[in-house]
């Protein structure tokens, strides 16, 4: 018997690694110095802890620990990044390029700098969610000073060409930022290799504690330079300052260097149990549709829209599978994942979307146990949708006039 | 957000799911939302054209679980009416016995509609045979 509620939702959150917490426990209480205090044992004790964690993240994205700046998690790191470089070569320029299919933490940091008078242009992606290096290249202008594209998205696991878009930004000179808050740990990631100047991570996704993140400043070839957006004692290369909440950092540091010796298997754990919940699922149920990139995703990533079922009223049938929707029923404006739209999924597939994110602690018992659960739930719910019984009936629910509401 | 007993109740033991002949003159079908929209109720109506007393209803709802509560407790509510208690049926009082958290809310809203759309599908079709059948021509429906 599996044990419910069965969590499959770790593209939101992950619990945290047993030996991550392990790690941080003793820097709450014997460790507990202040790392920039540099006059007694404690602060070195804590200095050093962190200083190693610098490198052990560094190692997970291949820079260098001294291009590691610490940040209260991904939302920060991006507003960090791109106000930070907003503000520091407005002289430059003002023009920024991103893409419809962000996070919010990346959209709306971008929508504060065109109400300070910056130019930003969203590109459109194609159907599995993709933007391409040529629309990048086409966008740009002599005032285009930042490149903001994520490496993976959150809702449908979609992976951008990231490498091409920074050799692209590299030939031209411009700086070049990703949110790879989802994509670290994930998949391999190297900031050299891929032209990256800025990179955005947080602990939370990969095992880690929240509360603690990150930002990769590089530092030479070109040293990027930022504009702090929270002034204070100077931490950080005065880039971020704040007392380092160090049991964090630790457990960040802990979480990449687990993530980073056991990438390959877990890999391959979580794209199996992926796979076997996908098929599994859609083999069972017509009119079921992968949302995002047939390959070019997320390996613990699968979302599915359930033609003629609602996807928050599904979620409610399987409550004791903890997953999230597309569906914005919850939410006052009544519209669907914005993210789905952009992908050109009309609202009714978005409506009927849900987002499985499995893990480093899921199971095959949970996924055929979930498999048999979604599946009897969406023909349910299809027995009693009046659109599934107008299809039925030969009916074309596109042609009817819906009064919207 | 944790749901209510009443509305998980419904919602995992849905009453009066199915459908009439909406053909026949003594149903009404009210067919409201839309799917872009996230929600769509058909809510039927089947009246005793001696007694004027709604007899049964029925439904089908693409929605959320507090939509399928909303128009499952409908159909309850409906059954013995007259169609003119029917159309007094408000959706705060739907709110009332699911104890809809706001954001639910529209799930009533829509379930009101549902029922006078219901209704209206009824009465017209009444209209449109009494006439007729007065006069004895043929009408077009």
């Amino acid at each position: 018997m599996v044990k419910t509620p069965i969590y499959m939702d770790n593209n939101s959150t992950t619990r945290v690694d047993p030996r991550v917490v392990e790690a941080m426990l003793p820097y709450f209480t014997e460790k507990f110095g202040n790392a920039a205090s540099r006059s007694h044992p404690f602060g070195w004790e804590a200095e050093t802890a962190v200083e190693e964690s610098r490198d052990l993240i560094a190692n997970l994205i291949g820079s260098s620990g001294k291009e590691i700046i610490f940040t209260s998690g991904a939302t920060e790191s991006n507003n960090l990044a791109i106000k930070g470089v907003a503000a520091m070569y407005k002289k430059k320029g003002n023009h920024i390029i991103s893409q419809a299919t962000e996070h919010k933490a990346v959209l709306d940091t971008c929508k504060r700098l065109e109400r300070d008078g910056f130019q930003v242009t969203y590109l459109p992606v194609d159907k599995y969610g993709q933007v391409h290096a040529e629309q990048i290249r086409e966008a740009m202008t002599d005032k285009t000073i930042l490149v903001s594209i994520m490496a993976a998205n959150n809702e449908i696991g979609t992976l951008q060409p990231i490498g091409d878009i920074g050799k692209l930004c590299k030939s031209k000179g411009v700086l070049f930022h990703t949110d790879a808050v989802q994509a670290v740990g994930k998949i391999p990631l190297d900031v050299e290799a891929m032209g990256i100047d800025l990179l955005s991570l947080t602990a939370h996704k990969i095992y880690g504690p929240k509360g603690i993140g990150a930002l990769y400043v590089r530092k030479r070839d070109p040293r990027v330079r930022l504009e702090p957006q929270i002034d204070g004692g100077g931490h950080e290369r005065g880039m971020r300052s704040g007392t380092l909440p160090v049991p964090s950092i630790v457990g960040l540091a802990t979480a990449c260097d687990i993530a980073r010796r056991e990438m390959d298997l877990e890999y391959e754990k979580t794209f199996k149990l992926r796979e076997r919940l996908r098929k599994g699922i859609m083999d069972r149920l017509p009119e079921s549709y992968l949302n995002g990139h047939p390959t070019e995703r997320l390996p613990g990533n699968a979302n599915i829209s359930f033609a003629y079922v609602e996807g928050e009223g599904l979620m409610m049938g399987i409550k004791d599978v903890a997953v999230s929707s597309g569906s914005a029923c919850t939410s006052a404006s009544l519209e669907p994942s914005y993210v789905l739209r952009a992908l050109g999924v009309g609202d009714e597939l978005a409506h009927s979307s849900i987002r499985f994110g499995l893990g480093r602690f899921n199971t095959e018992e949970e996924v055929d146990y979930v498999i048999g659960h979604v599946v009897h739930e969406v023909n349910r719910l299809r027995e009693m949708s009046p659109l599934y019984e107008m299809v039925q009936q030969g009916i074309d629910i596109k042609k009817i006039e819906w009064a919207a509401h | 957000m944790p749901y209510s007993d009443k509305i998980l109740d419904h919602y995992n033991n849905p009453r009066n799911v199915g459908s009439f002949d909406a053909k026949s003159l003594n149903v009404g079908t009210g067919l409201v939302g839309a799917p872009e929209c996230g929600d769509v109720m058909k809510l039927q109506i089947l009246v005793n054209p001696d007694t004027g007393l709604i007899e049964d209803a029925k439904f089908k709802t693409f929605g959320c679980g507090s939509a399928i509560a909303s128009s499952s407790l409908a159909t309850e509510w409906l059954k013995g009416k007259t169609v003119d208690e029917a159309m007094g049926i408000k959706n705060t009082q739907i709110v009332e016995e699911l104890a809809l958290p706001p954001v639910k809310v529209h799930c009533s809203v829509l379930a009101e509609d549902a029922i006078k759309a219901a209704i209206k599908n009824y009465q017209e079709k009444q209209d449109a045979e009494e006439p007729a059948a007065e006069k004895g021509e043929p009408v077009a429906v």
